[in-house]
């Protein structure tokens, strides 16, 4: 018999043995009685434009590569790390990492879970011959030779990663990254199957040539309707995994989604409709959940040369941040539990200590007060108006969010001229520094304060408003190194809102709404990853 | 006849040349890029993406080779924002999705819409013709995306008879809101059309001289008055037509069909060239066909007009 044939044999034999002793099952763990029906349904808000691995972009494509494949480490439910296909990993100065991979991690069509296939896939990553828009990622990760090989100088063979052996992944940094383990969960880092990429070239992301390692396979996908996935026979954790089908459909319309999801079509849905959370989490409080996100939402302040001659003033800066009500933004505009910020990185970023900003704990009468004492300082003010430029992306919050901000900026003499520009053309106009001040967001790639801060630095592409202060610069560089960098990067915070680099409105919540008997959503995961193999069905009550 | 055929297949070449370079040069002079990210690209990779698409090749090239592509190998090029596809796959995908709702729609506007119409005209001022006006009027003034709504409210939501959206390879219960959705303001206009018409046809001598020499009012109607008052119906249809069958961004976003409506909008917020092209000629060739096609039915229905 050959191999194909018997897997496809046991996989019905396995089917048969369990479907119909399915239905009277509890929860391994905790006892609770499971649904029959097994299935997980969500809703995504774009087609995903690629699956693999090394070219995912965005968060839906993330999500999905996340079912199909595995790192070396994944996340609990808390955000805490656990084994992926690396069981052990240790490195003595945080410079050079060993993973020991598991024994019994398979490829899909039964090939085991090699460190050259980790070898492989990051090596594609880096090279410029993938074009992939995520490389800045093996970068940003230290990994020995990336910038190199990112600029086509050496090739991809040179980057600082090596199989010792099947079972045993060395990385080499150019310098010690203490929280390197949290970055290898991302899925620029998955792995992927030379052989099949080799055969079917881009194609091999289609469901019938596709090979992957992770707790489900592809099973189909029609562009733009639906895809869909089932669990993965060979995935070493097979016999845990609860969900027999994960099935998302693409509706673009955020409203129409929201009305398929009440007729009970499908389990969950993100990104509610602009101001409904209240009534949804008043009519169905076990329904509509918000979580904290690692996103920050702020607004960059041209200080570059093309920038307003005014804005360079750190106490002009300082009056505009003042002047925010960020309470009526987060109560009266968002109305979902995001949390007003005064400082850069999101509170809820693991292990960092929410910095000491002396004009968070004012109230906003003081603040305003102490904003029209700076501007009028500054040589501002009703009698010497300034009038600036806020650009923002299309959307109903950002549009809002603008308008109430510049009739709160009015008072100290600034007359606001709000422009809005669709995605591509405001990421140019933003990115040209053709503005005096933007809208921007930023979410953590990793679960570390510096994927926010490191925003901050002089050379950072992602530094639109071309903030520059050489103590930051240097405070980034020496967190890198140091044993525990909490200090520094309240440090940095510090500096931050002297200067007012930028603006900061509010740290996001994650909405969302979860049929209820869906159970073991990782609620607590910043970073909203979640992983369907850990989530089940109970049966209703 | 046939010359006729030929001569406007012919001017069809240079007319859909004109469209092409027209939509390349526009496409080129907006800002931004299908491969701007908020994180950004470092340049050794920008510079690998646009070669992989030609991107770095001076324009008179890029839209050189564009052309070649489709005349000698009917290749649209890739997407450039689904790197997984290219332009034919998707229009491959979708395009049957649309032309299977778009052609119900039509069938059901054409119908249903030509019915009313005609009723009205013949009943014309009692009860049939206000009620069927007031159903046109009701229809033309609800667009389809208010209707789309609508119609997942009741039918999903509150009756739970249909699904609110989907395709699944075209099932009959996934199809039934899309082409209500879609027809309902053709057939408000099929039904104005065809009742002006019908009411300008009624009143005029060959009709009276029918009646006169006794024929019943059905064979008036069906032999002497439908095919005249056909005419200005048929010049409407054609580009209805087209427009239905291309599909439509509400329905496509709405009901996540799959179908290529959307791309007309999505193509072009995210700058895909490729697919943003396509498109473009696809609906530039049905176009012309379809005008083509009701000249056709212009010459066999009405035989002053000869080509």
């Amino acid at each position: 018999m050959s191999r194909i044939s018997r897997l496809a044999s046991s996989t019905i034999l396995a089917a048969v043995l369990c479907g119909p002793a399915f239905a009277q099952e509890t929860h391994p763990v905790t006892g609770e009685a499971l649904a029959e029906d097994q299935t997980f349904q969500y809703r995504l808000l774009d087609q995903f434009p690629s699956i693999d691995p090394q070219l995912v972009e965005e968060t839906a494509g993330g999500h999905v590569a996340r079912q199909l494949f595995e790192g070396l480490l994944t996340q609990n439910s808390d955000g805490t790390l656990r084994p992926g296909v690396a069981e052990e990993w240790s490195s003595e100065d945080n410079q050079t990492w060993t993973f020991t991979l598991r024994e019994d991690a398979r490829w899909s069509n039964g090939d085991p879970v090699t460190a050259n296939d980790f070898v492989f896939a990051w090596r594609r990553a880096a090279d410029p011959a993938t074009a992939s828009e995520y490389a800045w990622y093996v970068e940003l990760s230290q990994i020995r030779n990336a910038p190199a090989i990112i600029a086509g100088e050496v090739g991809p063979e040179e980057l600082g990663v090596r199989a010792i052996d099947d079972r045993t992944l060395e990385v080499t940094l150019t310098q010690p990254l203490p929280y390197f383990p949290q970055m290898t969960v991302h899925y620029t880092f998955m792995p992927t199957h030379q052989p099949t990429i080799e055969a079917h070239g881009a194609n091999w992301t289609n469901p019938e040539n596709m090979v992957s390692n992770g707790a489900y396979v592809l099973d189909q996908i029609a562009v733009n309707e639906f895809f869909r996935l089932v669990p993965n026979p060979e995935y070493w954790g097979a016999d845990d995994v609860i969900i027999t089908e994960i099935t998302g459909y693409v509706i673009n319309d955020v409203n129409q989604a929201l009305t398929r999801f009440q007729a009970g079509e499908f389990d969950m849905m993100d990104d509610l409709p602009a101001g409904s959370y209240p009534r949804l989490e008043e009519e169905a409080p076990d329904v509509a959940h918000s979580v904290p996100r690692l996103c920050s939402y702020y607004y960059a302040v041209n200080q570059s040369e093309s920038g307003h001659e005014a804005l360079q003033d750190p106490r002009v800066r300082t009056a505009l941040s003042y002047a925010i009500n960020r309470d009526v933004i987060t109560e009266q505009i968002l109305q979902a539990g995001q949390a007003p910020a005064y400082n850069f990185t999101h509170w809820a970023t693991a292990d960092f200590e929410m910095p000491e900003i002396e004009y968070a704990s004012w109230t906003q009468e003081e603040r305003m007060e102490r904003a029209m004492e700076l501007i009028t300082e500054a040589g501002y003010g009703p009698d010497n108006p300034i009038e600036v430029n806020l650009i923002y992306n299309t959307s109903e919050n950002h549009r809002q969010i603008a308008t109430v901000i510049s009739q709160m900026w009015r008072p100290l003499g600034v007359t606001t001229t709000l422009n809005n520009y669709e995605w591509q053309s405001y990421l140019e106009i933003r990115g040209n520094q053709n503005f005096d001040i933007a809208r921007g967001a930023w979410c953590g790639d990793y679960n570390e304060a510096s994927t926010f801060l490191d925003l901050m630095t002089s050379n950072n592409a992602n530094n639109d408003g071309k903030f520059h202060n050489e103590d930051v610069d240097r405070l980034m560089a020496e967190s890198v190194a140091a044993a525990d960098p909490g200090p520094i990067y309240t440090q940095v915070e510090q500096i931050l809102a002297e200067e007012m680099a930028i603006l900061p409105i509010y740290h996001y919540t994650q909405n969302f709404v979860l049929d209820p008997t869906i159970r073991n959503w990782p609620m607590e995961n910043v970073e909203n990853n979640w992983y369907i193999r850990d989530i089940y069905r109970v049966a209703a009550e | 006849m046939l010359t006729f055929i030929l001569k406007r297949l012919l001017i069809a070449i240079p007319v859909l040349l004109i469209l092409i370079v027209g939509t390349f040069v526009l496409m080129y002079t907006a800002p931004g890029s299908p491969f701007a990210t908020e994180r950004g690209i470092p340049p050794a990779v920008l510079a690998n993406l646009e070669a992989q698409y030609g991107l770095d090749q001076p324009f008179i090239v890029q839209i050189w080779r564009y052309i070649v592509g489709i005349v000698t190998e009917f290749d649209f090029g890739p997407s450039f924002i689904y790197r997984d596809q290219d332009v034919n796959d998707l229009i491959g995908q979708g395009f049957p999705v649309t032309l299977t709702y778009g052609v119900w729609s039509f069938i059901v506007a054409v119908l249903v819409g030509g019915t009313l119409g005609i009723l009205a005209a013949v009943r014309h001022n009692t009860w049939l013709d206000y009620l069927a006006v007031g159903i046109s009027i009701g229809a033309q003034v609800l667009p389809n995306f208010v209707l789309a709504p609508i119609l997942v409210l009741v039918f999903t939501l509150l009756l739970g008879w249909l699904p609110g959206g989907g395709w699944q390879g075209g099932q009959w219960e996934y199809v039934i809101l899309p082409v209500i959705a879609l027809s309902t303001s053709f057939m408000a206009s099929i039904a104005r059309i065809s009742r002006a018409s019908m009411l300008e046809v009624l009143t005029s001598n060959f009709i009276r001289t029918a009646r006169a020499k006794g024929l019943p009012m059905r064979r008036v109607i069906f032999r002497h008055a439908l095919k005249p008052a056909l005419l200005p119906v048929i010049s409407y249809l054609g580009p209805a037509f087209v427009g239905m069958i291309t599909g439509s961004v509400v329905i496509d976003i709405y009901f996540s069909t799959g179908g290529i409506g959307q791309f007309f909008v999505a193509s072009a917020l995210n700058r895909d060239y490729g697919v943003m092209m396509g498109i473009t000629v696809l609906l530039g060739a049905l176009t012309i066909l379809f005008n083509l096609v009701v000249d056709i039915l212009y010459a066999w229905i009405d035989p002053k007009i000869r080509y």
